[in-house]
């Protein structure tokens, strides 16, 4: 059984115009057994900035501390929020590190840059950046997760659009995966507004 | 007990604190992760000009294709391109830290970074761990002394070629330079060789797909020529696309209003006392 599946996991970012969405599925288990129906997978790193981390949940939870202690940092000495394309280098950095005893993690992050430029990007448990310009998936569910974004995936989707496809593409992912599903988390990031939603799905 | 309370930035390399927990893991039948690979075809040849290097675009996770259109081909200093292939976290660290080394060394010295430089600074740090840090790269230059090409091995062995090939498609690449390599090739025909070559690995080889990346380097210029050819277009694409008319159900939906940037515009008036 491989480390990643032991608490499975779903997580999807897309790009659309001027916008991005990011999406996680709500289960955290213990092997086949649920132990929680609304884990949050994804967080909030500052407004524009959103990381998700899938695999194993105790490491996901040290990373973020990590993460958003850096950060908080940075805040402290730039007096200003992190780019996400630094954001991601220091992500990078810090799984790298622990090349030969990695965290078992993919973080998946989504923010908007500078003009508004929607930014997203995964690496695998040791820092290789994955920089794609139309979707990034992880977790346990990414095989089907690839082969639904991929046929559902436009160019340029307004805000509810993108919405739109990213639940379809996530729900449709999670329902052929044993270990995630149980509901769907999805933010919708815009120049002005964040919005969050929960989606219904098959709770089983 | 030795560990500070707070946690100060790392001064750098590896730390190996989580190794112990790992090895427990595994014990217990939990096997480690795969790791990003880049699969691929890395080629290099020396023209009459310079060296070109070229590279494919695909980054796999064990048999899925993970990237379909990554960048391959590394700067090193500006009359230097590295290809990487191997465990993509690790040709990625090694070429962006002896890049930096690299620029350091041109601030202390003054002078043009040479190709020898390079490798000595790559195999030193790949042979330091082993073979652990799986890159295997071509090197490729136009410095002071004339143009060079490189392979470097993981174990950190070296050997300086007219032409190279890496990668899981490397077999492939290296029948096509074997059968229409010669010297003196001109720049026009040494990117068809390249390109040739890639395309052979591209197509042969499963670890490697979709483009051609080709860095062209000569005396005082390069051209990093980005997707150069791409034999594998998406033509399937229906051009309508999916709707989704019945909507998605929604439990609960929250707004968050970002806060509206203030402008501060400087010279206002001035303090009073």
């Amino acid at each position: 059984m491989s480390i990643f599946e032991y608490n499975g996991s779903a997580l999807v970012a897309m790009v659309g115009k001027n916008c991005f969405a990011i999406a996680s599925d709500r289960r955290l288990g213990v092997q086949l057994q649920t132990i929680a129906t609304d884990f949050q997978r994804i967080s909030k790193i500052h407004d524009r900035l959103f990381l998700g981390l899938s695999g194993l949940a105790t490491d996901a939870q040290t990373l973020y501390q990590r993460l958003v202690f850096r950060h908080k940092l940075y805040q402290l000495r730039e007096e200003r929020d992190m780019k996400p394309e630094t954001f991601a280098n220091l992500v990078s950095a810090i799984l790298y590190e622990k090349r030969f005893g990695p965290y078992f993690c993919q973080p998946v992050i989504a923010g908007l840059g500078d003009e508004d430029k929607p930014f997203i990007c995964t690496m695998d448990s040791i820092g290789a950046k994955e920089l794609a310009k139309d979707f990034v998936v992880a977790g346990t569910a990414s095989e089907s997760l690839y082969g639904a974004c991929e046929s559902m995936f436009k160019d340029d989707m307004e805000p509810e659009e993108l919405f739109e496809t990213v639940s379809q593409a996530l729900l449709s992912s999670v329902d052929r995966d044993c270990l995630s599903g149980w509901g769907g988390h999805v933010y919708v990031v815009t120049p002005t507004e964040v919005k969050e939603r929960i989606l219904k799905g098959r709770m089983d | 007990m030795s560990k500070s309370v707070i946690e100060m930035p790392p001064k750098g390399g590896f730390s190996f604190d989580l190794c112990k927990r790992n090895e427990m893991l595994a014990k217990k039948g939990v096997s480690p992760p795969s790791f990003r690979k880049t699969g691929t075809t890395i080629v290099g040849l020396i023209f009459q000009d310079g060296v070109i290097l070229g590279a494919d675009t695909r980054a796999t996770e064990g048999p899925i294709v993970c990237d379909k259109n990554c960048e391959k081909i590394h700067y090193m200093a500006p009359n230097i391109y590295c290809c990487g292939a191997g465990t993509a976290a690790d040709t990625e660290a090694v070429t962006d830290m002896v890049s930096s080394q690299l620029q350091l060394h041109r601030y202390h010295t003054g002078r043009e970074s040479r190709v020898v430089t390079a490798l000595t600074l790559l195999k030193r740090h790949l042979f330091n761990y082993q073979g652990y840090v799986s890159a295997a790269l071509v090197l490729g230059g136009v410095d002071v002394t004339g143009p060079h090409l490189h392979t470097i091995y993981p174990h950190g062995s070296t050997d300086t070629l007219p032409f190279a090939t890496m990668g899981s498609g490397s077999l492939a690449a290296m029948a096509v330079f074997e059968s229409k390599y010669k010297e003196g090739l001109t720049r026009d025909e040494g990117i068809k060789l390249v390109t040739e070559a890639i395309c052979s690995g591209i197509f042969n080889d499963l670890g490697s797909g979709s483009n051609v990346d080709i860095c062209v380097i000569t005396k005082g210029a390069k051209e990093y020529l980005r997707n150069h050819l791409q034999p594998n277009p998406r033509t399937y694409t229906s051009s309508k696309g999916y709707s989704f008319p019945k909507k998605t159900e929604v439990l609960l939906t929250k707004i968050t209003p970002l806060k509206e940037k203030v402008e501060i515009i400087e010279g206002g008036d001035a303090m009073e006392e």
